[in-house]
């Protein structure tokens, strides 16, 4: 039989790149973490975690240190003096060197101070507690849809089989193709200024009226979650058709089990573990998609503010958006890790 | 690419001809209609892209057109209208192909450049390369692309290059990942060994041999990066990040029809239609590359089967001795044949098999692979795969026919009167569910238990199956146990039902010896105390003599000789029997050289007229050839089709 930590290091990965020069002390760490995976996960992940907010956070004072002019250029425009662009320059923090300015950034950043928008002066933290409410509702709602309908359909066409499967098959490749920006035109066009069944732009927050929030985000979800569902089905039918193919469902069929448990309970709980997986990148996939579907409807989520910014070359504001996406992204990836321990007897010890 | 693929190709010559392989699945793909269709869509976009904005100079720059006639819907002079602007929508679609392909290609570029190398060196190098390039790939994955692509178009605004190459870097993993994976088993292959051993260098090596195998993933994970990339490039052009106006580009033409949705939904439709049908071309031409890559594959792996055409089947000529029928016989297979419906046509598997089971007694079902023995034994479960069906011949258990019954009344039947014991044990059982929790389903289905007592009666169940420490191993999943628990586990799942017959097919097959001695002790010890009736498949002599009163010997779909096991043994009656006999590595532990049979089983649908053993018998004669052999009672109650015997005992 396989040793408890070789399977748990086989089974996630670089488990032998740390093996040779263990200590003791590290070495007994080592044995604790590949015995209890429900903290080895997270903690893997969230030290992942720090070179990725590193790299993201830092990309963008490299950048800017690599082109010509500055912030401090853009702010004032080329009609001030020099002594009043100097004066903005260190109030800036510019006259810095590049690793000082990131480490300032980087301690207001624990602060939780983000800095201010070069051009409006509103604090970062504000444009973004502005706009989160809007993105996350979205995406939520987003992934709920994709979750339902994908693993729905998906086990449905994997059931019946035949031409239900060939329709699932030819829809996802569809959804695939339709850009999602093109697709909530469609949506306007035919829902909202056609039929006049929702409204076709704006946002309504939930704590003002429930139903108008459904209502304002009915399209935009719609728009973004297609796409989706129809790959979130493919996945799903996929990995039904593998499982209800595998000798254990053979065997437990052969010893007279129904077809009810077959499915559900059986091949469902494992075809659960690949679908778990592609829901999550799916996730961080809608993350890009909020960012165009929130302005073909004019939602002043942290998407629209984000290409705001990016066309006034507001650089502190993309900054702060791009490091809450990144800390979404590491939260939806600790999720799936969680629930792929769990579904998945074969990764923990 | 399976083992068994490379092993087919091993056979052949030591290295596949890897630059063989290419063109010959391109011609294969070429075959696919819709992979012609997906390749000539895309040229055709290609050549627009090229030469559109040669042919037509003026668009690209074009402010603003017929004032007079904006927004105008399809008319002679304007096939698809005009925009906003009053300018021509073709035009500009056709000329818009340019920046909108060319930042696709940048990525693309970015793409393949670093993707194939790194995931090339993480596969072929392993070790520390590939744990170093498998993190900055998760780093990469954990990375919200389209924010990072537009940080960087916030820096270097409307550059659409720094935009499409941070976009093809943040997309390089997953083809460095699928290039990885296909790596890894061409380099455990014979002929790269080979090369390696004759000193070939490893760029040699990895650029000749390997890249050329590899090709196939690569164009699947390729034409989709393309696909990604389009949609992305249109949605930065949608938001006007990278194609300044007035230069036109599907994305911008989407946008300009956006400002108007309300008066004039007309204009989102042709720029929004032709990027569907790109990327829709891109991901088909994926799709149809990897089901053309799978079936190269299987090609290679099934290239020594005969071509011949299955002969429409004659209905069976052959009327074998009827079973001699007892009132006590627990199951009697009547006359069986059993035939599957195939891509040439149907094909017979198992012809006119006769035996019967009496209530406790053990029936052993001998023959090489490919004889019909496990096509038999499924068949009396129903669990024939969907193109298999019983043609002809009856089923009896307890009295009553199964083949007419309809599944669900089998299905009552299975598990609680007929258990079945496979021969993979370690994936009979489902990975994901303990030992426990999958045996207490069984009880509680066949013995309507309540949950608590199925949890009792597991554990007992455990027990009585010689399993150490059943509480504990109830609490395990499958793969924490070993291949004998596990079929120790899964002979407790037959068990649960307390089924009156125990069909175990191959079950000692994938296990140590020693384990295989100590399952059969089992198997003995169930059917000395509690008279269970067994019916066990095998090609292995020392199961049947262990375990079997009598012995069905099964050749290329037939029942070559029946009866008692030890007259089998002392005197085997059929040629086939002998020469099995003779085989036998149990006769012959010290032996040198184990006899073999010369030849191999012929596939269904290739079986030779008259005695199907006739290619490879010694004492195979004209009249062997000639006509169907009949199973014959001898002399001394013994059964065998063989024309030695025909003559001679026949009145007996």
């Amino acid at each position: 039989m396989v040793s408890d930590e070789r399977l748990a290091a086989s089974t996630l990965g670089r488990g032998t790149a740390y093996g040779r020069a263990a200590t003791a002390p590290f070495r007994k760490l080592r044995a604790f973490l590949y015995r209890h995976p429900f903290v080895l996960v997270p903690l893997r992940r969230l030290l992942l975690a720090v070179p990725l907010l590193f790299v993201v956070s830092s990309l963008s004072f490299v950048l800017v240190s690599l082109t010509p002019g500055d912030a401090a250029r853009e702010i004032l425009g080329i009609n001030a003096t020099p002594e009043e662009y100097a004066q903005l320059r260190r109030s800036l923090g510019l006259n810095l060197p590049l690793y000082d300015q990131y480490w300032n950034w980087l301690r207001h950043a624990f602060e939780g101070n983000l800095g201010a928008s070069f051009l409006s002066g509103e604090k970062v933290t504000q444009v973004i507690g502005s706009g989160l409410p809007v993105t996350l509702s979205l995406i939520l709602l987003a992934v709920v849809v994709v979750a339902v309908l994908g693993v729905g359909l998906g086990v449905f066409s994997a059931v019946r089989g035949g031409v239900a499967g060939r329709l699932v098959d030819a829809a996802s490749m569809l959804g695939f193709a339709i850009p999602a920006f093109w697709l909530g035109l469609i949506l306007i066009v035919v829902f909202a200024v056609k039929l006049n069944w929702f409204p076709a732009i704006g946002y309504v927050p939930l704590t003002q009226s429930a139903t108008e929030w459904i209502r304002s985000l009915t399209l935009p979800v719609l728009a973004l979650a297609i796409g989706g569902v129809a790959g979130v089905a493919r996945q799903t039918r996929e990995a039904m058709l593998d499982a209800l193919n595998s000798e254990y469902i053979r065997m437990a069929r052969a010893n007279g089990l129904p077809p009810r448990s077959l499915y559900f309970r059986h091949a469902l709980k494992n075809a659960s573990i690949p679908v778990v997986t592609q829901l999550g990148l799916l996730t961080i996939a809608l993350l890009g998609g909020t960012v165009l579907v929130e302005n073909v409807f004019a939602l002043q989520g942290l998407g629209r503010l984000v290409v705001g910014a990016t066309t006034q070359h507001d650089l502190p504001v993309v900054q702060g958006i791009a490091v809450v996406f990144t800390l979404i992204v590491v939260v939806v990836n600790l999720l799936v890790d969680l629930a792929y321990t769990l579904l998945n007897p074969r990764v923990r010890a | 690419m399976s083992v068994a693929a490379q092993a087919v190709d091993g056979v052949g010559s030591l290295a596949p001809a890897a630059a063989g392989e290419t063109p010959r699945f391109f011609r294969r793909l070429l075959r696919r209609p819709l992979a012609v269709a997906c390749l000539v869509y895309l040229a055709i976009v290609v050549g627009i892209a090229i030469f559109a904005p040669i042919v037509l100079p003026g668009v690209a720059s074009e402010q603003a057109g017929d004032l007079l006639s904006v927004q105008k819907g399809p008319s002679w002079h304007h096939l698809l209208g005009t925009d906003t602007l009053g300018r021509d929508v073709l035009d500009r679609l056709l000329v818009g192909a340019r920046p909108t392909l060319l930042g696709v290609a940048e990525a693309l570029i970015v793409v393949v450049l670093l993707g194939i190398p790194f995931g090339l060196a993480a596969g072929y190098l392993g070790g520390r390369v590939d744990r170093s390039v498998g993190f900055v790939a998760d780093l990469a994955f954990s990375i919200p692309g389209i924010v990072l692509v537009l940080m960087v178009l916030s820096v270097y605004p409307g550059s659409m290059l720094a935009g499409m190459c941070t976009l093809g870097i943040l997309m390089a993993p997953s083809l460095m990942r699928v290039v990885r994976s296909a790596t890894l088993p061409v380099r455990e292959e014979l002929y790269i060994a080979a090369a390696r051993v004759s000193g070939l260098s490893r760029s040699y090596i990895v650029s000749r041999h390997v890249l050329p195998r590899v090709s196939g993933p690569i164009i699947v994970q390729t034409s989709l990066v393309a696909a990604t990339a389009l949609v992305v490039q249109t949605g930065l052009s949608f938001l006007n990040l990278l194609v300044s106006a007035p230069a036109p580009s599907w994305g911008g033409m989407i946008a300009d029809g956006a400002n108007v949705v309300v008066v004039q939904s007309w204009l989102i439709w042709p720029p929004g239609v032709v990027i569907t049908l790109t990327v829709l071309a891109l991901g088909l031409l994926g799709d149809t590359v990897r089901d053309t890559s799978a079936e190269t594959w299987s090609a290679a792996l099934h290239r020594s089967t005969p071509r011949r055409a299955a002969s429409a089947l004659p209905a069976s000529p052959l009327r074998p001795a009827a079973a001699p029928r007892t009132s006590d016989s627990l199951l009697a297979l009547e006359d069986l044949s059993v035939s599957f419906a195939t891509a040439r046509g149907v094909v017979r598997v198992v012809e006119g098999v006769s035996f019967e089971i009496r209530a406790g007694e053990s029936v052993g079902i001998v023959g090489e692979s490919g004889c019909g023995k496990t096509v038999t034994a499924l068949s009396i479960l129903g669990l024939l795969p969907a193109n298999g069906d019983v043609a002809e011949g009856r089923i009896l258990f307890g009295g009553r026919d199964l083949t007419g019954l309809p599944q669900r009344e089998l299905a009552r039947l299975r598990g609680k009167e007929i258990g079945f014991i496979s021969q993979e044990p370690m994936v009979s059982l489902n990975p994901v569910l303990r030992v426990g929790t999958q045996l207490a389903e069984y009880l509680r289905l066949h013995q309507g238990l309540s949950r608590r007592e199925a949890r009792r009666q597991t554990i007992e169940l455990l027990r009585r199956v010689h399993l150490p420490d059943p509480e504990l191993t109830a609490m395990r999943y499958p793969h924490e146990l070993s291949g004998g628990m596990a079929q120790r586990v899964a002979i407790a799942r037959a068990l649960a039902g307390e089924p009156r017959l125990l069909i175990a097919d191959e079950p000692t097959t994938a296990l140590d010896v020693t384990v295989q001695a100590e399952i059969l002790d089992l198997l003995r010890e169930l059917q000395r105390d509690r008279g269970t009736t067994i019916l066990i498949v095998t090609h292995d002599w020392g199961v049947i003599a262990d375990l079997c009163d009598r012995a069905v010997v099964m050749y290329a779909g037939q029942v070559v000789e029946r009866g008692d096991i030890e007259p089998i043994f002392v005197d085997p009656l059929h040629p086939y029997t002998e020469a099995l006999l003779a085989s036998n590595p149990h006769n012959f532990p010290e032996a040198e050289r184990l006899p073999t049979i010369p030849g191999s089983v012929p596939r269904p649908g290739s079986w030779p007229t008259g005695c199907h053993f006739n290619p490879r018998c010694t004492y195979a004669t004209d009249a062997c050839r000639a006509a169907a052999i009949q199973l014959t009672r001898t002399g001394n109650g013994r059964e065998v089709r063989c024309n030695r015997y025909d003559r001679e005992c026949v009145e007996a």
